[in-house]
């Protein structure tokens, strides 16, 4: 494994593993984090993984307790614990989860649906059949709370951002930004081009776990309609 | 029970901040200057994890609608009690009926009252800090507003001092102050004009000779668009040797990192969990509460250190903290 440890300021550390955007390099990520969940060391407060790197927020108090009088700083001293951690052979498969994401695809809901269309000499129901049969892996969780970064979308439907960003675009909304598609999680405003929208609430303060979706999840869009939207709605309140 | 009278310019109920929801983008937001918010719960015998209230340069006014112990700490925005200047960084017995507010801001940007037993707010995922972006935690998830009721606890709690010591004699004085307070080793961080001493990033190298050496030379000017999420530093010109598409990785407090304009942003409490621009440098935690206090407009000045010995002093200070914690405790004595 060609991995590296970089510190992050001094109370985090980095770990690298390798630095291009594809699904190995980010299982490996998932699995080191698999790791951390399983072992659970006391002197991590958190861990955020990305594309092609996992962050450890480490405390470093804790860490100065353990090694009493010994001449060694808190990072080297969680690096060390790092190396050890990862040399293991790990037992953990990873349990692929595969979340259906209905989609109201269109009309009030997905304004910029005809947009992406012509952009793409495309009917809209050849860009929703597009959108709904790509091979969607999520790399990681940021931008927003329960904000997924999802590879996998067929180039033939991308399209360029808004050049006036809307100012609110209601949670649930599903865009398309380039080569990207994503979900909107919370209100927030965007330039994404904007296709439908899910009734699932992506993002839950109150649920154990508030974000629906998880690095390393697949995602499978489906088509719904409109009644079939507001059932889904009032299910979810 | 406490009645906002007047919300200020800011005001929001933060606390040590909402670890362990990153994974899900989760921010941690949580008190800007950690120093003064944990000095605050100190000196009112609060837990750690109590919350505070965090005041931005213009303090709200407060009536008490009960006894309070209380702790005013940070940035000296003038707090006054019934029209009487009152003292920081010391613990403040306040009556029934009598109202705290600011006057005109004297030096820092912001301010943290505690209360012993602590604001009491719903916690969400674990924190009582206010998340105004995505409308969660604190007081219902905003910004506190004139007429907001807010609770205190009465219990979990430990006064450094016997209530009798504080509680005056003469019923009809509004609040009394011990004589002890917050030796300056603690609080003169908050006038502190000493440049920001900052780690070199993980894209340092990757910047030109001309972009390293303007980053630690030349003043930047805080934007006054900067907010709880970034300062937005004016006057860069700070540029890539080669540019580069950086893969978004996680960022924290106190991350420097540069957008294609050559302006650097300096990540703070409310930093988004991930990003994709070059970090050119990571604020020292020793210095954040620093940071903290300085007002948009002010001019930032930066001076390298390395980690090893950002880290060191970072434990050296833990040391001294712990050590004015037990100074605290034997008050009680």
């Amino acid at each position: 494994m060609n991995i590296s440890i970089h510190p992050l300021g001094d109370q985090a550390l980095l770990i690298d593993f390798g630095e291009s955007i594809n699904e190995k390099t980010n299982q490996q990520v998932r699995q080191a984090a698999a790791q951390l969940d399983e072992q659970k060391p006391g002197w991590m407060i958190e861990y955020i993984p990305a594309f092609s790197t996992l962050t450890i927020l480490y405390n470093p108090y804790y860490i100065a307790k353990q090694i009493g009088s010994q001449d060694l700083l808190p990072y080297e001293w969680a690096r060390t614990e790092v190396l050890a951690l990862l040399s293991q052979s790990s037992t953990y498969h990873s349990e692929e989860r595969t979340i259906e994401i209905p989609v109201c695809y269109g009309g009030e809901w997905g304004p910029d649906l005809s947009f992406v269309a012509s952009h793409n000499s495309m009917s809209e129901e050849e860009v929703i059949d597009t959108h709904m049969n790509g091979d969607y892996l999520v790399y990681m969780i940021g931008f927003a709370p329960g904000f997924p970064y999802i590879g996998g979308m067929n180039k033939k439907i991308a399209a360029p951002r808004r050049d006036d960003p809307r100012l609110s675009i209601p949670s649930g909304t599903v865009g398309i930004a380039g080569e990207q598609t994503g979900v909107y999680p919370i209100e927030t405003p965007g330039g994404w081009q904007l296709i439908g929208r899910t009734p699932l609430k992506l993002f839950e303060p109150d649920r154990d776990r508030p974000s629906l979706l998880q690095a390393g999840d697949r995602i499978r869009f489906t088509s719904i309609n409109e009644a079939e939207y507001k059932q889904l709605k009032e299910g979810e309140q | 029970m406490i009645s906002v009278l007047k919300s200020g310019l800011m005001t929001t109920i933060q606390d040590i901040g909402r670890y362990g929801y990153q994974k899900d983008g989760v921010i941690v937001s949580g008190a800007m200057d950690q120093q003064a918010h944990r000095i605050a719960n100190l000196l009112v015998g609060n837990p750690a994890d109590a919350a505070t209230m965090e005041m931005t340069l213009m303090g709200p006014v407060l009536e008490f609608q009960e006894d309070a112990f209380i702790a005013i700490c940070g940035g000296n925005l003038t707090p006054m009690i019934d029209g009487e200047s009152v003292a920081m960084w010391k613990p403040l017995y306040i009556k029934k009926g009598s109202e705290l507010r600011f006057g005109q801001p004297k030096q820092g940007f912001r301010c943290y009252l505690s209360i012993a037993g602590g604001f009491q707010v719903r916690k969400v995922m674990g924190s009582s800090s206010t998340y105004l972006r995505a409308n969660m935690g604190g007081f219902e998830g905003r910004t506190l507003e004139k007429g907001d009721q807010l609770r205190f606890g009465h219990s979990d709690f430990h006064l450094p001092y016997s209530t009798e010591q504080l509680k005056p004699a003469d019923k009809t004085i509004s609040f009394k102050e011990t004589s002890w307070f917050v030796g300056p080793e603690f609080t003169n961080y908050t006038r502190d004009d000493q440049p920001i001493r900052v780690m070199a990033g993980r894209e340092f190298e990757l910047f030109t000779e001309k972009s390293k050496e303007q980053f630690f030379n030349d003043p930047f000017q805080i934007d006054s668009k900067s907010d709880r999420m970034g300062y937005r530093l004016n006057g860069g010109t700070l540029k890539l040797e080669n540019k580069k598409d950086i893969v978004s990785e996680a960022v924290t407090f106190g991350t420097i990192q540069v957008p294609p304009d050559g302006n650097p942003i300096l990540l703070v409490a409310d930093h988004q969990t991930t990003g994709g621009y070059p970090k050119i440098g990571q604020v020292a935690s020793i210095d954040l509460p620093r940071v903290a206090q300085m007002r948009p407009g002010e001019s930032i000045r930066f001076t390298p250190i390395s980690h090893q010995e950002a880290q060191r002093l970072l434990l050296e200070k833990e040391k001294n903290l712990k050590q004015l914690q037990r100074g605290i405790e034997t008050k009680r004595l």
